[in-house]
């Protein structure tokens, strides 16, 4: 894939082979295996995948917060701003997270603590990352309050006294308090009313382009990803399947699992008694299956596929693929395509 | 807040006259006449017609009742023990300073003890701290108060005569009974604290905190403490309750002169206006400790002083 040099200059994020597990009595489970992800300087990357792809387990492996045990980062590296997260030292690590990596929870009901009021858990953030005192902590929390459209009056205010979009707000304003470089959103809408959901992403767009942070949008609403996302990560069964340019993406997904994602979105345009789902269930990942772990859902799949355990492969410029049939196939049209001219 | 406390204070009314009636109605139907016992078996009949009539024990039972509570609300007379003929209330106050004593003395050792072991037990969740902590613990609660008493009698005052085996007056003399009065809520306190902090540090606002680059410690201490101790507080209060009622077998094993040794003394001599006032006085006790308890529970949670207003 990309060398290493060029991770160093343009890369803000460099994931390279992170195998990620979490080691139980009753087995194994592979949540991340072998997964590499790259993220440039101001885009958003959506990730995106089924519940129990390996999202959050990645989200909160970068951050270093895998809960262990039973959680183990086996091997690989993620490279943030060239330095190898996996090696800093714990207190190292407490430098980075807030005050360049912060994070949004999927669940605002439960991510504040219920016993502190907005404001202190929003200063707590500053005055960890900020030489400030703690008044002027506070008048800062204030300010962020007003910026994520909460009044200033209510900073005083305990989380059970907002509703689950205004908590959402205060997440998203101790998540930027401290201005992070990367901002990782882990299904930030999904705890939310619909209605609620626009406005909070309306939100998240507008001031990550105002903070000029990057973003990790983990998600599993495609809809959401065409409209905030600059390049999509597809997730499967702890491996990145598909990673391109979101354009390239939604004009052609090229893993077999992609497309299966695509034609499981309702159109209304078309007249289908039955929505197109993929057969199958998403394997156990304490036994997954060998090979490309898709394989046995995948109408595409040949006899080599439960064989090898495909690479990611360059079918296009910047679209990459873990699956040869189908990137033999899109060079296959490409040059057909190119014959016909 | 303060109407919530009224309020409190005004379900205590039926609560107590609900308690006075139960036991009034227990004793009045114990076999066993009190005139007969105070006065001796030489008694002439109207000596005990007179003793009768002189406590009103001669009217039906509900006036018997009406009287009763009449005379406690509008005189704050709860009687006067058949025996010493002193008011019920005197002859409580002076033995409930001891009650307390050692009721404080027992739940200052369980909060000690059995918060920190917790705390320990869950952060080390599976060390061989916790396992011996869990083992203690279910000791500590199975462990009938008299036994453990007893062995501790014999071991520390018997054998090694470290240690007084009775009477209160001296700061030794508490050691034994404030400990084997506390075993139980050592072991209870200790259980909550632990099970509260493991489901606590498992909350989203632990990882969020964590997520904030702050350090373990503070996570730990100032994050899920308090909010791991919510319902340890609560606990707490109702074993401080319990501990004031309940006291009746470990100062019958120390020989202590509290409230519980004077309410069973009573029993035996069948002096029912003790008896009464005595359990009156506990229900009274234990409200107001619950009471003092849900105010503090809704100082230490937000939420909870919400719903107060």
């Amino acid at each position: 894939m990309t060398d290493t040099k060029e991770n160093a200059k343009g890369l803000l994020l460099d994931i390279q082979d992170l195998t990620i597990q979490y080691v139980t009595d009753s087995g194994t489970v592979h949540a991340v295996e072998n997964l590499n992800l790259q993220l440039g300087h101001g885009e958003t990357l959506g990730f995106v995948g089924e519940t129990g792809a390996g999202k959050t387990t990645t989200a909160l492996g970068i951050m270093r917060l895998i809960p262990s045990p039973p959680g183990v980062i086996r091997s690989g590296k993620i490279l943030f701003e060239g330095a190898d997260l996996l090696k800093k030292s714990e207190a190292e690590m407490r430098a980075v997270r807030g005050a360049k990596i912060a994070m949004i929870f999927q669940d605002p009901m439960t991510s504040l603590n219920p016993v502190m009021t907005v404001d202190k858990q929003i200063a707590e953030m500053i005055r960890l990352h900020r030489s400030v005192t703690d008044a002027e902590a506070l008048n800062l929390a204030g300010d962020m309050l007003e910026l994520v459209g909460i009044r200033r009056e209510r900073m005083h205010d305990y989380p059970h006294q907002f509703s689950g979009g205004m908590k959402q707000r205060v997440v998203i304003a101790i998540a930027l308090a401290c201005d992070p470089g990367l901002l990782i959103a882990d299904e930030p809408t999904t705890a939310l009313d619909v209605t609620i959901q626009a406005q909070v992403l309306e939100l998240m767009k507008k001031l990550k382009q105002q903070f000029d942070a990057s973003m990790i949008l983990i998600t599993h609403d495609l809809g959401i990803v065409a409209e905030i996302c600059d390049r999509v990560a597809i997730m499967y069964a702890g491996r990145v399947v598909e990673y391109a340019d979101k354009h390239a993406l939604y004009r052609r997904p090229l893993h077999p699992y992609t497309i299966g994602l695509f034609n499981s979105v309702p159109d209304l345009e078309e007249d289908k008694e039955e929505l197109a789902v993929i057969p199958g269930l998403m394997p156990d990942p304490m036994d997954l299956p060998t090979g490309c772990t898709f394989h046995p859902r995948c109408s595409f799949a040949t006899e080599e596929c439960p064989v090898t355990k495909p690479d990611m492969i360059e079918a296009a410029p910047g679209h990459f693929v873990a699956c040869p049939v189908r990137a033999a196939a899109q060079a296959g049209s490409e040059s057909r395509g190119g014959e016909g001219q | 807040m303060i109407r919530y406390v009224i309020r409190r204070i005004l379900f205590l009314i039926p609560v107590l006259i609900g308690v006075a009636f139960c036991v009034f109605t227990l004793l009045y139907l114990t076999p066993g006449d009190p005139a007969r016992m105070i006065l001796g078996d030489m008694a002439t009949e109207e000596a005990i017609r007179e003793f009768r009539v002189k406590e009103g024990l001669d009217g039906p039972f509900l006036v018997q009742f009406g009287n009763y509570i009449y005379k406690a609300v509008t005189r704050g007379d709860i009687g006067r023990s058949y025996v010493t003929k002193r008011p019920v209330l005197d002859e409580i106050m002076t033995v409930f300073p001891a009650t307390l004593k050692l009721s404080a003395f027992a739940i200052i050792i369980a909060i000690i003890i059995g918060m920190p072991c917790g705390i320990l037990s869950a952060i080390k969740q599976y060390s061989i701290f916790d396992t011996l902590t869990m083992i203690f613990a279910m000791v500590g609660l199975s462990m009938p108060v008299f036994w453990l008493g007893l062995l501790l009698i014999l071991y520390f005052s018997v054998h090694l005569r470290w240690l007084p085996s009775s009477g209160f007056d001296t700061f030794r003399a508490m050691i034994l009974p404030s400990v084997a009065l506390s075993a139980q809520s050592i072991s209870m306190i200790t259980r909550m604290t632990r099970s509260s902090m493991l489901e606590v540090v498992r909350a989203d606002y632990i990882r969020t905190a964590r997520s904030k680059g702050q350090k373990e410690s503070v996570v730990i201490w100032v994050h899920a403490l308090h909010n791991a101790l919510i319902p340890v507080v609560t606990l707490c209060g109702l074993q401080f309750g319990h501990l004031l009622a309940g006291a009746i077998l470990t100062e019958s094993i120390f020989a202590i002169p509290g409230v519980g040794r004077l309410m069973v003394e009573s029993i035996k001599a069948r002096d029912y206006p003790i008896v009464q006032g005595g359990v009156l006085f506990v229900a009274i006790t234990f409200s107001v400790v619950n009471l003092l308890v849900d105010l503090l529970y809704a100082y230490i949670d937000p939420r909870i002083k919400a719903q107060y207003k």
